[in-house]
């Protein structure tokens, strides 16, 4: 491996694996991520995706395969890499229980030897972007699950890392918690260039928040391309579901969409749609041509363990 | 040093916010001092007005400065990284550009600055109306004993991590940490004084850290060990410290190495 392209890469992982007694967790993952790049890392629960990450990391030793995370050996320089890394673990803390939210960032601030100015400033950017305001003061045992989630996330951007690498950050939260934290971040790897690792089980957030997907399944990596290829490659359409005000024929032919189904004569009727050859607001148009009152609309997101599944059919 | 400073400040702030446990320990802590105070002046009386060096005074005096040591020093079940073995939170720990036994002893250090008036203050002060105290007029003997103080809270500390360290091996901690304290509650001198144990429990003890934890503070605060004797077990404490927290930190380095992170 040159030099050069150990300086592009935020992440090499070369035939990574890890066995915990009779399972094999990771089966020989092999991928990279370009600095600067936000990679959606997908898989069904128990496919491996968090035991990669502590191997990037540094907190779990591979059994056999290498990593290089910031051009560093995770288990060797573990805590070197810390200080370059941001971690945010979904089902665990970082954050400081019994104390306000603002104590978590002062210690963080400490651990990672900023000075008590730049503690000051980056804490009051982060309160700012994140709407922190109301709750800082706050014991963090005190928190809602996506106030919480939010400090968590300011926690491990504190230190301004080079790379962010996020576990199921979204998972409990709802949708408007999801989407705020979303803009958030978009908005902090435009200012900052921070590289992105993102485990996740939901689509929605690897559409907004990602370029890339690995897709992992059983330790292997089941795919490595665009969510267009994906969708190319398994139909990974969204749907969007339509409850009418009167029954209505069924909505076929509507441009970029597929009638998936119509329910109680009409009054509900399902189109699917691949993203990025139409929009929500296109298909709305269309449908209002038709003389047809929409009453309320859901949007469901391919769901992963059906995109994983068809990616072995197909 | 501020990154230090700054995680003693956190473990201080955890714990002051538990105000209430803190005086409901030093109520509990005063009350077991009256009984124990009864007894050992009735064991000094029955042995003739002293025994092995105390008399009443100095007797009474012991049991009240070890009733308020009991919670800056900690004789009970710590069983927090232990649990953050068992959930894999210790997975956070590792995540941070600082040694994590490190940065848990200075948690406790905080832990046990601020436990130091609200739980050692109040046993102190009903042992001075109730038996009076038997305390030296040196104020060596105080600086002496503050520093004793301090090593028996990090020797407890690393006695404490050593044996949530068995969470790495074992899933149930209650049978080493019930053992422990069996242990630790006998051989450091909260029961009897160090200097009433038979001869092969003494000689036994003297190879233990524990009598650091409690004896030792006790003696040099009461000045019965005082200037280069108080010096020479100070240095005893501090070696314990060093040894047993090098101990701690490489069993817990291969502890790591052998990790299984469990869930999420």
């Amino acid at each position: 491996m040159s030099s050069a392209s150990m300086a592009d890469h935020i992440i090499e992982a070369v035939a990574l694996r890890r066995v915990f007694g009779a399972k094999t967790a990771v089966d020989g993952l092999t991928f990279s991520v370009p600095r600067g790049a936000a990679v959606g890392y997908i898989g069904a629960n128990g496919a491996g995706k968090s035991t990669t990450i502590k191997m990037l990391t540094g907190i779990l030793k591979p059994t056999s395969g290498s990593a290089l995370t910031c051009g560093l050996d995770p288990l060797r320089h573990r805590r070197q890499l810390a200080r370059r890394i941001g971690v945010v673990f979904g089902q665990r803390s970082q954050l400081w229980w019994d104390l306000p939210l603002r104590d978590s960032f002062v210690a963080l601030g400490a651990i990672h030897r900023l000075g008590r100015d730049a503690v000051r400033d980056r804490t009051d950017e982060l309160v700012d972007r994140l709407d922190l305001g109301e709750f800082v003061d706050t014991p963090v045992r005190q928190l809602s699950l996506g106030q919480r989630i939010r400090g968590e996330v300011a926690a491990a951007l504190l230190h301004g890392p080079e790379l962010l690498i996020l576990d199921e950050p979204t998972i409990g939260l709802d949708v408007l918690s999801k989407e705020r934290l979303r803009v958030f971040l978009i908005e902090q790897r435009s200012l900052h260039g921070t590289s992105l690792l993102l485990a996740t089980h939901d689509m929605g957030d690897v559409r907004r928040l990602t370029e890339r997907i690995l897709v992992v399944d059983h330790g292997r990596l089941a795919f490595d391309g665009t969510l267009a290829q994906l969708v190319e490659q398994v139909g990974a359409e969204r749907h969007v579901v339509l409850d009418l005000t009167d029954p209505a024929p069924p909505l076929d032919g509507i441009p970029g969409t597929r009638l998936v189904g119509h329910e109680a004569g009409g009054l509900r009727q399902r189109l699917s749609f691949a993203p990025g050859e139409t929009t929500v607001a296109a298909i709305l148009a269309a449908v209002a041509q038709r003389a047809v009152q929409v009453h309320d609309l859901t949007i469901e997101e391919p769901d992963i363990e059906a995109v994983v599944r068809r990616l072995y059919a197909g | 040093m501020r990154l230090w400073l700054t995680l003693v400040g956190i473990g201080f702030r955890r714990w002051s916010t538990y105000r209430l446990a803190a005086f409901a320990g030093a109520f509990t802590n005063s009350v077991f001092g009256l009984i124990r105070a009864g007894v050992i002046t009735a064991t000094i009386a029955a042995a003739g007005g002293t025994l092995g060096g105390y008399d009443a005074l100095t007797g009474v005096t012991y049991v009240w400065l070890g009733q308020a040591l009991i919670g800056p020093v900690y004789f009970f079940a710590w069983t927090e990284l232990a649990q953050r073995i068992r959930t894999g939170d210790v997975a956070v720990d590792l995540a941070r550009p600082v040694d994590p036994m490190l940065a848990h002893l200075a948690a406790d250090l905080g832990r046990a600055a601020f436990v130091f008036l609200p739980r050692g203050l109040p046993p102190l002060a009903v042992g001075a109306a109730v038996t009076g105290l038997a305390l030296p007029g040196d104020p060596g003997a105080y600086v002496l004993g503050l520093l004793s103080v301090a090593f028996a809270v990090v020797v407890s500390f690393a006695c404490r991590w050593l044996v949530n360290l068995t969470a790495f091996w074992l899933l149930d901690l209650r049978g080493p940490m019930t053992m422990y304290l069996l242990v630790t509650n006998i051989l450091c001198g909260l029961a009897v004084p160090v200097q009433w144990f038979p001869g092969w429990l003494a000689a036994a003890a003297a190879v233990t850290p524990f009598p650091s934890m409690l004896q030792t503070p006790i003696d040099v605060l009461m000045g019965h060990s005082a200037g280069w004797d108080a010096v020479r077990l100070l240095a005893v404490q501090a070696a314990w410290a060093a040894g047993l927290l090098a101990a701690g930190r490489l069993i817990f380095t291969l502890g790591t190495r052998k990790l299984v992170i469990q869930g999420g």
